[in-house]
Formats: structure tokens, C-alpha cells, sequence
């Protein structure tokens, strides 16, 4: 009987995860969040409907009580943790936040099939880290100034990364993790975000091409102590976050053109330098040669996904355990072993939307170091999933990294968490100062005599904005409203949106706005 | 750069941000389409791989399904039991079903069949994946979950015929020995005999004797394709390719004195002797070889480059994995530049340190008859549900070419010389027309010298239909004792048969 409700809910959770990838995508498409409300109480009713499912599994199939008690605690957090992201943070990216919680829940749920002791673990850990995370947006918004910061983050940085490397201790031939009162955890799980902060806000404020070279050099003191710390795949992360950073700061093509050779000539030297990277190529290229040894992972893996197939052998009636640390670097393999590759997919295509939404909130972001915060922390976590996926199913070699809210592992989870919540901060102070934008445009639209367009220009004129008209913004209603935007970013985005957008002075200045989703917002106000 | 960018400098940024987005989805589709492509196509043959642990849980959920030979007979199922009982066999309402597994066939089958319960080898290890898995009525799946009984697992249909199967296995009588057949166009195992034998019914009460007996003469061992023989004559077929290859113009003027044995010109030490001392007077290259004259042929290997040889011979699959999903032994061949004359005379007759397994003889056979093309072995023709429908049909097999069309067609004459005039004379008077090549390998076996017989060959000679390879252990030659047994094997594939 029970493996006949494993079977149903195995089928039913393959429907309610594609349907939830939907509006993923969907949500992408629809410029105003306010409209896209409702889709997202939808997405998250999914979540608990899943969560409820696949729980009942593990309490018939393991049959203790304490698995019913821990279920009940986490459906508590998770309404908890969003009721009051939304109420503390009216302009919250509700996609993200759904898609933290999904994230956690399917995390959460492999962890307890897999060991329920360290799913304990994990969900203490959530707790910690979302109860904290929760005021960084405040604390971005009203205290700090990151930006000033950028020198303190990378000597941070440098200094973490150095400290792992003299006295970190060895995992799988990479010194990743110090030990601080029996408290371990991974540096460059923290340093991937600081690296990130001043970097980009040393290209925000760079001059010159001397500016330039001084922070290349930064980073490349960050990813030269990686690699002595042999932890290539975190070097990597950084090398590509930084590559796309300097490129989006200059639009030039060329410095993505040198760093993708110094990536192949990077690449090339570990190969003959690293005996674990060979390793980990020879897995790559045939693990069948040596399936007992350097292989035996890898295989593993592919046998679980393999084995699963599309649609899971439902949960409990695999056996990912055979993995060897399943639940941390190959728990993708875990998830499409016993939910099935079309689960893994979702999740995938999950990850790639919230990759979709924080590049998009950098397309916001007036404030160029906010914007070259919001692409950096971006490529970081789309590399990361891509290593940690591709890894697991030998599209690349593995390289060990973790899938962030998924994986098992203190310093992973706390990572992602803050790296979430500086994305939010940046989309909420951006939501926050177009609706003071839009109030001051509406007072003086209602107050004075309205004029048609001619009138919003002196009403921009009045804030101090001395661009050009509101025309110039290219921002036409007809764009918007197309509902599959997602489909075709160029569309929207394309030179004859952005044409003559203007550049309104410091863009953090209270009065100046650029933000399309304030033009919509106001021009429907107006009845334009 | 900077907090004030131009108007388009923004613009430009933003562009180039969504470029990025673009690049990372088209990797991502990458990746998500190597998933799919993985688990739809890919991932089928390394399901039953031993290092997957996974198939035993499967063992909890499906009855294993049966093998089934091409003409429709059952070769191995598993009988689960009417009643419950406990584990020593009392009837017991609260116990489990018992399942057997069963091999009607017995010996005739236990090498290529293979066992599922002490380990897996054959058919049973190859098949695994698709034994383990059910595609029957999804209803009845479901009815079963309810009422947590197993389902029928899948059959898989095996090119292996059963008739042809005992007739091979049954015309070696008591020797020791090898018989497989292939059809040369498709390289579906028409049958895989091997002897000693076993009973798969029994092996796991008999599993200490068949480990520990050497006098049984290792009867878990598949000598079609993990046997190693000394090939005798033959060995002729690549010697006379190799000079062939050599002499591409005038191989035809090769001439040859036969007066019943060769001795080396710069070292009379060196002789070889024509088999019982026959004299076969003038030959060319045609005549050597459906004589089977060693004379002759020690002189060619006096003659060949030693290098080319070699090479002919890794094209020829010699030091290589055999392309057969089972388990085979590598054929060995060891012939380099520093090869002394006396080497090569012994390697030409098929003498000296060259050994091959009978699987090679008749890949090579079959190549020679499907004119140079080898059509790589295969045993599996389909899967099929329980409830007879098809799930999946295995390709046809991958070809590759092991010679030229025309070195195909004149060695392919040699062989039907060997029929018409030559050695394997037993087949001449059939009513289709064979060829093929003899071979009795002299080796020592505990300080007494025996002869291995062989024949490997094909027929009909116009329109091959089968091609066979028999190894027969301490016969007398070839001819008398390899050749008799072919022609039962053929006689039923191309007679009896329809």
C-alpha cells in the first residue's frame, strides 16, 4: 500500500514541480510584480502541497513520529519566513523568496530520506540563517554604504582566502575549510560574496584603465590564493563572476575575449600541475577505465540517475546512499534518482530563473556598483549550479561544489542565504525609491494642472531631473504588455526601448528615476 | 565605468546583460539536453553494469523475466511458487512465494544463458536491466502494488536458436570443445556450444565441485569466447591475406615445390613438416592453401615483412577487445621486426605463440563471407513485456570493415577450395556449397602432444547464410573430426531447417 502511494505522489509531484517551473517562467514575463501576486501565492501553495506529500512518505516509510513533528516544524518556518519577508519587505521579489523555499524544501526532503540527522542539522542552520538574513536589506537600506567598504572587503577577502590556505585543512586534495573551536566552515563560501562587493565597487568607481588594472589585480590575488589552495572550482566561480563584471562595467567585448584565453591557458596549467585535476579529467573521459577507484563517483551517480530515469523510482525505493557524498556534491543525483530527471530538470530550470530574475534586477539597478553587485552575485550562483549539475551527470568534470539551498552544509546554506538577501535588499531599495518617485510625480500630477506628457517633463524638471522628456524614455506602454516577454528579452530590451534613456545624475538620488517598471506603473496612473 | 555613464553607456550595459543572460541559458539547454539525451538514450547498456547496485532492489518489486530463444523456446524463467511457505520449504500462510529459476535446456545452454544466482554471466548478466524492469499492463501493476505482489518482469528474446543450439552442442559428444555460428549479414548468434558443460538448474549445489574439480576441465568457462587455441592452419587465412596485401599484382605467380617439408635456407635446423608427411608437388598460393600445404606456407612466413604482418593483424582484431557484449578473451599475436625466422616459419602454420578463441575464428569467417564487412556479434534481438508486447528492439549491429571487398571475395575462393578440392572434403558431397579452412593444432598437454581440430567457414558460398567456427579438443585433424560437426550445423540451418 505504501509503495502504491509512493508511486501516486511520485506522479503528482512530477506534475506540481513542472506546473511550478511554469510560473517560474511566467512570473519572468509579467513586468509588474503586482499582477504577478497571485501566481505566486500559487507557487507557493505547490510548495506546500509537495512538501506535504512527500513528508507523509517519509513518515509512512520510516514510521516515527518525530519525522511528523519535524514536517509540522518546517511548515511553520517556511510560512513563517515568508509571511514575514512579505510584511517586513512590501517591494520583496516574491520569485526569489518562493524560489529560496523551494529550493529549501526539496533540500530538506532529500536530507531526510538520506539522513535524518543531518536534516536536523540543515533545518537548524535555515533557521539561523534566514532569522539573520532577514535584516540585511534593512541594514543595506538605512546603515551601510557598501560601496565605501569596496578596500576593507577585498583585504577581507585576500586575507580569509590566506588564513584557508596556512592553516586550512585538506578535503579531497583541496584545502577548503578552517576549524575555529570545533565550528568548521568553508572561507570562500563568504569570500565568493565580499570578492564580489569590492570588486564591483572598486569598477564603480574606476577612472581610468590604471583603475582597472589595480582592481584586476585584486582579483587575481583572490583566485591566485584558490588556486594554491588547489580549490579550483571556487577559483573558477570567481574568475567567470569577474570576467562578466568587467565586461558589463566597460562593455568591452575584448577583456571577455583575454580572459577566456587566460581561462584556456588557466585551464591547460592545472591540468599539468594539479595531480586531483587530472583526476578528476580522467574520471570525466572514462570512468568506466578505473570504476573501482577515480571513477566509482561518478558511475555511481550516472547508475542513479540513469536508473531513475524520467519519472524517480519514487521516493525510499532507490539507493542514493551508494554515492559517496551524495548529499552534498551529488545530491542533484539523489533528487533524479528517487523524483526523477524531470524533477532534477525543474530544478535546474528553477535555478536558471532565479539566475534570470537577479540579472534582471541588475537591468534595474540605477546605481552602477548596485547593478555590478547584482550580475557578480549572479554569475557566481548560475556557475555554481552549472559546476554542481554538470558535474553530476558528466556534461563537465566534477569539481565539487555544492547547489546552493540544496546541498548539505552550514557554510553553502549561509552563503546563499546572504547572497539572496543582498539581491533583495538591492530590489527592494530600488522598488522603494520608484514608489517615492511615483508619489512625487502623482502629488504633482493631482496638484497642478495636468498637461499631458509636457507636464511629467517639468515634473521631472522640478526633482531636479534635467533630462530629456518623458518620451526619451522609449519606455512604450505596448512593450509591457506583451505577456510573453520572457521569450524574447530583446524584444523589450532591445536599442529601440533604450533609446535615449537617459542618465539622471546620481541615480540614487532621491527624485531621479529610470527604472522602466516605475514608467509603466506611473504612465497607467496617468491614463496615459 | 564610473557612477555618471553616458545615456548609452547604460543602454549598452544592459544590452550586454541580457546578452549574458542569453549565454547562460543556451548552456544551460546544453546541459539539460545532454540530460535528456543521457537517460533517454544513453543509459540503457550500463543499467545491468555490475557496479549497480541498484538492480537488487528491483529484485523486491518484478519477478525476473525469462529468456527466450529466437524460435520461441523458454531457456531460462523463474517459477514462483503456488503457495506461501517458509524458508526451509513447510507450507506456511504467513510466508513468502518462492521463486526457481529454471533452465529446461540444462547443459545445452549454460555458458551463453549463463546463472543469475551465484553472480551473473551471460545472457542473464547482459540482459539484467531489461529482466528486472516491468512494462506490462500498468493496471495490473497497479493492482499488484495493492495487493504487494511482484510483477512479471520483461522477456528477452535471444538470437540464439534452440535447435541449431543442441545440434551443435550435441555433435561434439564427448570431446571437449566450441561451436558458434553467426549470420554473417546481420552477426546475430545463431547458436554458442561450449564444452564441458554445466547445469544452470543446480549450480548453486554443484558450485563447490565445478570450482574445485580440476578434472572437470573448467565447465563455467565459455570456450566460444573466452577459450584461447592455438589456431593451427587456420592461421592461413591471415598469411595468405598478409601476402596477398604484399604482392597485390602477381600473388597468383606465387609457386611453391611441395616434397612434404620446408627447411629454412640459412639454418637447416629449421624445418617444418607437412601434416603426416604428405608431398603436395607444385602449388601456387590457391592450391598451398586448400592443401593446407605447411611447406608452403613456412616459406611465406620466411617472406612477409614482419611489421605489415603485425599490423594486419591489429586490423584483424588480434590484441583487441572483441566487439561482443559478453564476456571474451583478447586473441594474442606476437609478431614484431626482431622475430626470428624460426618464429615466423611456426607463426605461418599457425604454431607458435599466436592464440585465438573461436569467437575470432568465426568473426573473421563471417567477415570474409560478408565481403570484408565484419557485422559486429549480437544476442539480443528484443525485449518484450510479459504480455507480449515489444519494448524495444536492439539495433542492428555496428559494422565494421576488416578487409577489402576483393581480398574478401579471393580468400572467400581459397575457402571453397578447401570444400571442393581441399582438406575439409567431408563437405563436399552437401547439398549447398561450403567453405571454409581446416586447422589440427598440435600442442603438448601434460608432456603428451594432442591435436586440437578446427574448422572455421561459411555457407553457401554465393549467398552466405551462416558462418560457423568448431574447435574440438584432442580430436584428430580438422577434416575428420571439426569438419563433420560443421556440416551438422549447416545441414539444419540450410536444409532441415525450413
Amino acid at each position: 500500500m505504501i509503495n502504491l502511494y509512493i508511486t501516486a505522489t511520485k506522479y503528482i509531484q512530477l506534475l506540481l514541480i513542472a506546473l511550478y517551473t511554469y510560473c517560474n517562467f511566467r512570473f519572468l514575463s509579467i513586468p509588474d510584480q503586482d499582477d504577478a501576486n497571485p501566481l505566486c501565492d500559487w507557487q507557493l501553495r505547490i510548495i506546500l502541497l509537495v512538501h506535504f506529500l512527500m513528508n507523509l512518505t517519509v513518515f509512512l516509510k520510516t514510521g516515527e513520529v518525530s519525522a511528523l513533528i519535524f514536517y509540522v516544524l518546517q511548515l511553520i518556518f517556511f510560512i513563517l519566513y515568508t509571511y514575514f519577508s512579505v510584511r517586513l519587505y512590501r517591494n520583496i521579489n516574491r520569485l526569489l523568496l518562493n524560489n529560496t523555499v523551494f529550493l529549501l524544501a526539496y533540500g530538506l526532503i532529500t536530507l531526510e530520506r538520506l539522513d535524518m540527522g543531518k536534516a536536523i542539522k540543515q533545518f537548524v542552520i535555515v533557521i539561523g540563517a534566514a532569522a539573520v538574513t532577514l535584516v540585511i536589506p534593512y541594514i543595506i537600506d538605512k546603515v551601510w554604504d557598501l560601496k565605501r567598504w569596496r578596500y576593507h572587503f577585498a583585504a577581507f577577502g585576500i586575507l580569509m582566502q590566506g588564513i584557508v590556505f596556512v592553516i586550512g585543512a585538506t578535503s579531497y586534495g583541496a584545502k577548503m575549510s578552517i576549524s575555529i573551536g570545533g565550528f568548521t566552515f568553508q572561507a570562500s563560501e563568504v569570500v565568493k560574496i565580499t570578492f564580489v562587493l569590492a570588486t564591483a565597487g572598486m569598477l564603480s568607481q574606476a577612472e581610468s584603465f590604471r583603475d582597472i588594472v589595480i582592481t584586476s589585480l585584486v582579483a587575481g590575488a583572490h583566485m591566485l590564493i584558490l588556486v594554491m589552495c588547489k580549490d579550483l572550482g571556487s577559483a573558477l566561480i570567481f574568475f567567470v563572476a569577474y570576467l562578466v563584471v568587467l565586461f558589463i562595467a566597460t562593455n568591452r567585448v575584448f577583456y571577455l575575449m583575454l580572459g577566456n584565453i587566460g581561462m584556456c591557458l588557466a585551464a591547460v596549467f592545472s591540468y599539468f600541475s594539479f595531480s586531483h585535476v587530472r583526476t578528476r579529467v580522467f574520471a570525466w573521459i572514462d570512468p568506466w577505465a578505473d570504476i573501482d577507484n577515480k571513477g566509482y563517483q561518478i558511475t555511481q551517480s550516472l547508475f542513479a540517475i540513469g536508473t531513475g530515469g524520467f519519472a524517480g523510482l519514487g521516493l525510499y525505493q532507490g539507493l542514493p546512499n551508494k554515492i559517496p557524498i551524495v548529499e552534498k556534491d551529488f545530491i542533484i543525483s539523489a533528487i533524479s534518482e528517487e523524483m526523477g530527471a524531470v524533477t532534477a530538470i525543474c530544478i535546474t530550470l528553477v535555478c536558471l530563473g532565479c539566475f534570470m530574475q537577479m540579472m534582471v534586477i541588475g537591468t534595474y539597478m540605477e546605481d552602477s556598483f548596485y547593478k555590478y553587485v547584482s550580475v557578480g552575485l549572479a554569475i557566481e550562483y548560475i556557475v555554481q549550479v552549472f559546476l554542481t549539475i554538470g558535474g553530476a551527470i558528466k556534461f563537465i568534470p566534477s569539481t565539487g561544489v555544492t547547489l546552493p539551498f540544496v546541498s548539505y552544509g552550514g557554510s553553502s546554506l549561509v552563503s546563499a542565504f546572504i547572497v539572496f538577501a543582498i539581491i533583495q535588499a538591492l530590489y527592494i531599495i530600488q522598488g522603494n525609491e520608484d514608489e517615492a518617485d511615483e508619489r512625487a510625480a502623482y502629488d504633482n500630477v493631482s496638484g497642478g494642472a495636468y498637461d499631458g506628457p509636457e507636464y511629467i517633463e517639468s515634473g521631472y524638471a522640478e526633482d531636479g531631473y534635467d533630462g530629456a522628456g518623458y518620451e526619451d524614455y522609449g519606455f512604450d506602454d505596448a512593450d509591457y504588455d506583451e505577456p510573453d516577454h520572457d521569450a524574447d528579452y530583446d524584444a523589450d530590451y532591445d536599442d529601440a526601448d533604450y533609446e535615449d534613456y537617459d542618465e539622471p545624475g546620481n541615480m540614487r538620488g532621491k527624485g531621479a528615476s529610470g527604472s522602466y517598471r516605475n514608467e509603466r506603473i506611473r504612465a497607467e496612473d496617468l491614463g496615459l | 565605468m564610473k557612477n555618471k555613464k553616458s545615456r548609452s553607456g547604460i543602454r549598452k550595459t544592459n544590452r550586454n546583460i541580457i546578452r549574458v543572460i542569453y549565454f547562460f541559458s543556451f548552456l544551460f539547454f546544453g546541459m539539460i539536453g545532454y540530460m535528456v539525451y543521457f537517460i533517454g538514450w544513453g543509459s540503457d547498456d550500463l543499467m545491468g553494469n555490475a557496479y549497480n547496485p541498484r538492480m537488487e532492489v528491483f529484485n523486491e518489486r518484478f519477478v525476473r523475466g525469462a529468456i527466450i530463444s529466437s524460435d520461441g523456446q523458454v531457456l531460462a524463467r523463474t517459477i514462483v511458487s503456488d503457495t506461501r511457505k517458509n524458508s526451509d520449504g513447510t507450507e506456511n500462510p504467513e510466508g513468502a512465494y518462492t521463486e526457481t529459476r529454471e533452465y529446461p535446456y540444462g547443459k545445452t545452454f549454460a555458458q551463453a544463458v549463463g546463472y543469475s544466482t551465484k553472480g551473473k554471466t551471460g545472457i542473464e548478466s547482459l540482459a539484467n536491466f531489461y529482466l528486472m524492469e516491468s512494462n506490462s499492463n500498468p493496471v495490473i501493476q497497479v493492482v499488484n502494488e495493492i495487493t504487494e505482489t511482484k510483477s512479471q518482469g520483461d522477456n528477452v528474446i535471444t538470437t540464439l536458436d534452440s535447435e541449431l543450439q543442441k545440434i551443435a552442442y550435441e555433435a561434439l559428444e564427448d570431446h571437449n570443445g566450441a561451436v558458434i555460428a553467426v549470420d554473417p549479414k546481420t552477426g546475430e548468434v545463431l547458436a554458442m556450444a561450449s564444452k564441458p558443460s554445466f547445469d544452470p538448474n543446480t549450480i548453486v549445489e554443484d558450485w563447490d565441485s565445478i570450482v574445485n574439480d580440476e578434472s572437470a576441465g573448467a565447465p563455467l568457462l565459455n570456450r566460444c569466447t573466452q577459450g584461447l587455441y592455438a589456431p593451427g592452419s587456420t592461421f592461413k587465412i591471415v598469411m595468405a591475406l598478409e601476402y596477398m596485401r604484399e604482392h597485390p599484382n602477381d600473388y597468383q605467380n606465387f609457386t611453391f615445390n611441395c616434397d612434404g617439408e620446408y627447411r629454412d635456407v640459412s639454418n637447416s635446423d629449421y624445418v617444418v613438416h607437412c601434416y603426416s608427411g604428405e608431398v603436395h608437388g607444385a602449388e601456387d598460393l590457391h592450391t598451398a592453401f586448400a592443401y593446407s600445404c605447411n611447406s608452403a606456407f613456412a616459406k611465406i612466413g620466411t617472406m612477409v615483412n614482419r611489421t605489415k604482418l603485425a599490423e594486419t593483424a591489429e586490423q584483424l582484431l588480434f590484441n583487441q577487445e572483441l566487439p561482443i557484449a559478453i564476456a571474451s578473451s583478447k586473441s594474442r599475436f606476437n609478431v614484431t621486426e626482431d622475430s626470428g625466422t624460426w618464429t615466423m616459419m611456426q607463426t605461418a602454420i599457425g604454431q607458435g605463440e599466436t592464440m585465438m578463441s573461436p569467437l575470432h575464428e568465426v568473426i573473421l569467417a563471417s567477415a570474409i563471407a560478408n565481403r570484408g564487412v565484419l557485422a559486429e556479434p549480437k544476442l539480443l534481438k528484443q525485449v518484450q513485456s510479459s504480455d507480449g508486447k515489444i519494448i524495444k528492439v536492439f539495433e542492428d549491429s555496428e559494422t565494421r570493415q576488416l578487409m577489402t571487398e576483393n581480398e574478401a571475395s579471393v580468400l572467400a575462393s581459397f575457402m571453397r577450395s578447401v570444400v571442393s578440392d581441399g582438406t575439409a572434403s567431408k563437405l563436399r558431397d552437401a547439398g549447398y556449397a561450403a567453405a571454409g579452412k581446416t586447422g589440427s593444432a598440435e600442442v603438448s598437454k601434460n608432456g603428451e602432444t594432442i591435436t586440437n581440430a578446427w574448422f572455421t567457414g561459411f555457407a553457401p558460398y554465393d549467398d552466405p547464410e551462416i558462418a560457423v567456427c568448431v574447435v574440438v579438443e584432442e580430436g584428430e585433424t580438422g577434416g575428420r573430426t571439426a569438419v563433420p560437426i560443421a556440416r551438422k550445423v549447416f545441414d539444419y540451418w540450410l536444409t532441415e531447417k525450413n
